[in-house]
């Protein structure tokens, strides 16, 4: 299917999505649920941008996660902070303003780091994501605007446009951004870009011999990446109401952004998307009926499990299994 | 027989490259004129893959200037060097692995011929020349396969495939044909000659010297980072010092 | 004030002689053998645990405890490299796999920790934990002395054994080409497997060292990863002394930070020197 007509497709499942489950969905718990799930499918398939199809791992998609949503703290801060400096009023920032800021600035910092880094090996790159991870943690917690340590409080607001609840308009901008996330990651696929992100993922050197800006696409890629983990972050304060460092920077995230493209393939848009709606799931009952911590020891085992037996995920052995049917 | 030799393509004035406390290229100096088919030796480490990555962009040299067709290249890296016209295969076969033939030439023709100022192949026209250089260089009946299908010198081949893919005026072919079967040597020595008659530039690294004989028009030596010796083949490997680079004392 | 800073340059030498102890491993593993196991930190975290068990149930002194857990840990390090030998070398993989390995790893180690001990915080009791030596203004405390020294002994021991014995030599002439070394008929597997079962083993001391100097919960091993690497990069990937520089360099700034802006800009500073040295000087302190 060409990628204009992917795109009409997956934007008509998205509205319907939408739609149906406003109409007949009233249990709150489903959305609740579902934006985790629909978020993690954003990471995933902003991490595989860089990851899968470029070859870069990056283990630092809690700074890019959390800056948005801290992005979003100080937008929502902005109208208080105004009025009782300048005397103002503004009106409150609405959330798609605070999704694009997020981008925004998120891109900024993939940009950045991959300024800092990408002419280095990948290894180093990988590991001053990581590194990149504490700094931005630790800037966020010896900031006091925003909480530092203690954390902070966000109120929702009473209404949601598009009526309904609150947490079903952040469930709806979820579900856009996850088609927005999708079309992206499927339009890199069969186009020029995507293929020099293979070429460099492949063999970097080669593709620098054959004319590929290496550099400037891996910047791309970063940008790109870091982009979407910021706008997936954007709604989190609103979602739940008490943000503090220590949960926002979750090595969590980092982990599952990690491992839902692992396991579920990182070679095409569909991976992420498996690996995240499998895990998501998995990982909402196991909170609910064991403990948090045992069900982030099963994710890790999944990851260690994945990548040594099945390095290319599970679309990678549905594909191996349909190559040996034809044999 | 090959056009008339011409102006300087490419004049190398004093190169330099040192890893650390060892020297692996010093002072060389070396030019190479248009058409020419130029052969580089030397023993193992003397250089000659060093002196090509520097020369490419993949390497960068410390001391010492590279002009290419009148434009200095000190400063530019490798992707820029490529859409100059300079191209390279590697010693081993570097291919895209992920993708199968068509794709491993399409790399070069979009990111190189289509970045280029005047040109802009279509998506048809792109698809047609992939065809043509995987003809000519027989692999036409394997393009939809992955590089892990090809045997070593089809691998070769298609190295060369790629680095012709980008259109460029000088092509250093890097070691081709190492560990190649005699009718293998043939078959590479004559897509070599083929590309020279349609205009390309060569240098030839290799350590088949018989191969190396036979295509070059001027040979240059190398050895322990020196150039020892440049001339006309029969000249130069009759000079004393390569004689005791390649037999010892 | 003047007695504040000296005694924030001192402190910040003993830690960085116990910061040598801590990336001494890494060192070895990825300085000289190109595998980024950036799992190192779970198994200091390990070895700060089995000290602290020692310690709880028998009462052993923690670097006792360190020394006697050495052959245990290097037998677990010769695991995990057959681990990744099979799984990533043999295979030749993309890094990328290995690098979500030993992610893995490290995701799972403090995972087990945590369910295993909790999130508390964890110490030790020892009769030098408390007291200080006096030499005039300056104070040296006991539980960061003793660490730094046995530190800088243990670096020692380990240059030594690179660079005098048999296998150490191979490590170090693996380091550089894999492939002289089959000529010599020794294995490179079998070296490779070796070194970093030593990498390993360090943990078990280094881990011991922590938990004298300070209380230990599972995630403060996040912290090390940056503090590991840059030494590591710092140092100049593959060397002993750039290694005991770039570890006394870190050490003092982070010192004079804590002491000066407050101990919760600390963990930045080592991370912001790792982006500042990828960046500016990859080649390390004293360059290649």
């Amino acid at each position: 299917m060409r990628a204009p007509a992917f795109w009409l497709c997956i934007v008509v499942v998205g509205a319907a999505f939408i739609v149906l489950s406003r109409t007949f969905l009233t249990n709150e718990y489903f959305y609740f649920a579902g934006y985790v799930v629909l978020q993690y499918i954003v990471l995933s398939t902003a991490w595989n941008i860089l990851g899968g199809y470029t070859g870069y791992t990056n283990f630092g998609t809690g700074a890019f996660f959390a800056s948005g949503a801290y992005c979003s703290v100080v937008l929502h801060k902005l109208p208080g902070l105004v009025h009782s400096a300048f005397g103002l009023t503004i009106v409150p920032i609405p959330l798609p303003v605070m999704i694009v800021a997020g981008g925004i600035i998120s891109g900024a910092m993939g940009l950045g780091t991959g300024y800092l880094t990408l002419r280095l090996r990948g290894v180093f790159f990988a590991i001053a994501t990581l590194a990149f991870t504490i700094v931005v943690q630790t800037l966020i917690v010896n900031w006091d605007f925003v909480g530092g340590s203690r954390g902070i409080y966000i109120i929702r607001p009473p209404n949601a446009p598009l009526g309904g609840g609150y947490i079903q308009y952040l469930f709806t901008w979820m579900t856009i951004l996850t088609v927005v996330s999708v079309g992206i990651a499927r339009s890199i696929e069969g186009s020029r870009l995507g293929l020099g992100f293979a070429s460099i993922r492949d063999d970097e050197l080669a593709a620098e011999a054959s004319g590929v800006p290496t550099l400037r696409l891996k910047l791309i890629a970063t940008t790109l990446s870091g982009a979407l983990m910021g706008m997936a972050g954007a709604p989190l304060p609103y979602y739940v109401t008490y943000l503090d460092p220590t949960s926002s920077f979750n090595l969590a995230y980092a982990v599952n952004a990690v491992a839902m493209p692992v396991i579920g393939g990182m070679t095409s848009w569909i991976g992420p998307v498996i690996g995240a709606i499998l895990l998501g799931t998995i990982q909402q009952v196991a909170t609910v009926t064991i403990s948090s911590a045992l069900n982030l020891l099963i994710v890790g085992l999944l990851l260690i499990f994945f990548v040594i037996i099945a390095p290319n995920g599970l679309v990678g052995l549905v594909q191996s299994w349909r190559r040996q049917r034809e044999a | 027989m090959t056009e008339d030799i011409g102006a300087p393509l490419l004049e190398v004035k004093g190169l330099g490259k040192r890893f650390g406390g060892f020297v692996a290229l010093e002072d060389i100096d070396l030019t190479i004129a248009k058409g020419e088919r130029l052969g580089l030796i030397g023993p193992n480490g003397s250089g000659k893959s060093t002196l090509v990555n520097c020369l490419c962009g993949t390497l960068h040299n410390e001391t010492g200037t590279v002009t290419f067709a009148g434009r200095p290249l000190n400063g530019l890296i490798a992707h820029e060097r490529t859409h100059l016209g300079l191209a390279r295969s590697f010693q081993l076969p570097k291919p895209f692995h992920s993708m199968n033939l068509v794709d491993n030439l399409r790399i070069p023709l979009l990111y190189t011929v289509n970045a280029r100022p005047h040109h802009h192949l279509t998506d048809a026209a792109i698809a047609e020349r992939c065809a043509e250089l995987l003809k000519d260089v027989g692999l036409a009946d394997k393009a939809r396969r992955r590089p892990r299908d090809l045997t070593q010198v089809e691998m070769r081949k298609l190295e060369l495939a790629r680095a012709v893919a980008t259109e460029p005026t000088l092509l250093f072919a890097d070691e081709s044909m190492a560990g190649l079967s005699h009718s293998e040597i043939e078959e590479i020595l004559a897509v070599l000659m083929r590309l020279n008659e349609h205009g390309i530039t060569i240098v030839l690294i290799e350590h088949i010297m018989s191969a190396v004989m036979s295509f070059s028009t001027r040979l240059a030596v190398l050895v322990a980072g020196h150039k020892i010796a440049d001339g006309p083949p029969q000249e130069a490997i009759r000079n004393p010092e390569v004689e005791r680079a390649y037999l010892g004392e | 004030m003047l007695g504040l800073f000296i005694n924030a340059i001192v402190a910040g030498v003993l830690l960085g002689g116990f910061y040598a102890a801590v990336s001494v491993g890494v060192t070895i593993s990825f300085g000289m053998l190109d595998i980024a196991n950036i799992a190192q930190p779970a198994f200091i975290l390990l070895g700060c645990y089995a000290a602290y068990i020692m310690n709880l149930y028998f009462g052993l002194d923690p670097i006792v405890t360190g020394v006697i857990m050495t052959p245990a840990f290097f037998a677990l390090g010769m695991l995990v490299y057959r681990l990744y030998y099979f799984a990533f070398e043999k295979r030749g993989d993309q890094a990328i796999q290995g690098l979500a390995f030993f992610f893995g790893l490290l995701f799972v180690g403090e995972v087990s920790l945590v369910l295993v001990f909790g999130v508390d915080y964890r110490f030790v009791a020892a009769s030098y934990i408390g007291p200080s030596l006096h030499l005039g203004i300056v104070e040296l405390p006991f539980r960061m002395l003793l660490p730094c020294v046995f530190s800088l002994v243990m670096v020692g021991v380990t240059q030594l054994y690179l660079t005098r014995s048999f296998v150490g030599r191979a490590i170090l002439a693996v380091s550089q080409d894999p492939g002289a070394l089959q000529l010599m008929a020794a294995s490179p597997t079998k070296i490779k497997q070796i070194a970093v079962g030593i990498s390993i083993a360090t943990c078990a001391v280094a881990g011991s060292f922590l938990i004298i100097i300070q209380p230990v919960e599972p995630s403060i091993g996040r912290d090390y990863i940056g503090r590991i690497f840059a030494i590591c990069v710092l140092g100049g990937m593959t060397s002993f002394p750039g290694m005991l520089l770039a570890s006394m360099l870190l050490g003092i700034v982070e010192s004079l930070t804590a002491t000066f802006y407050g101990p919760s800009w600390a963990p930045a500073v080592a991370f912001g020197f790792l982006l500042v040295t990828l960046a500016a000087r990859p080649a390390g302190l004293l360059g290649r």
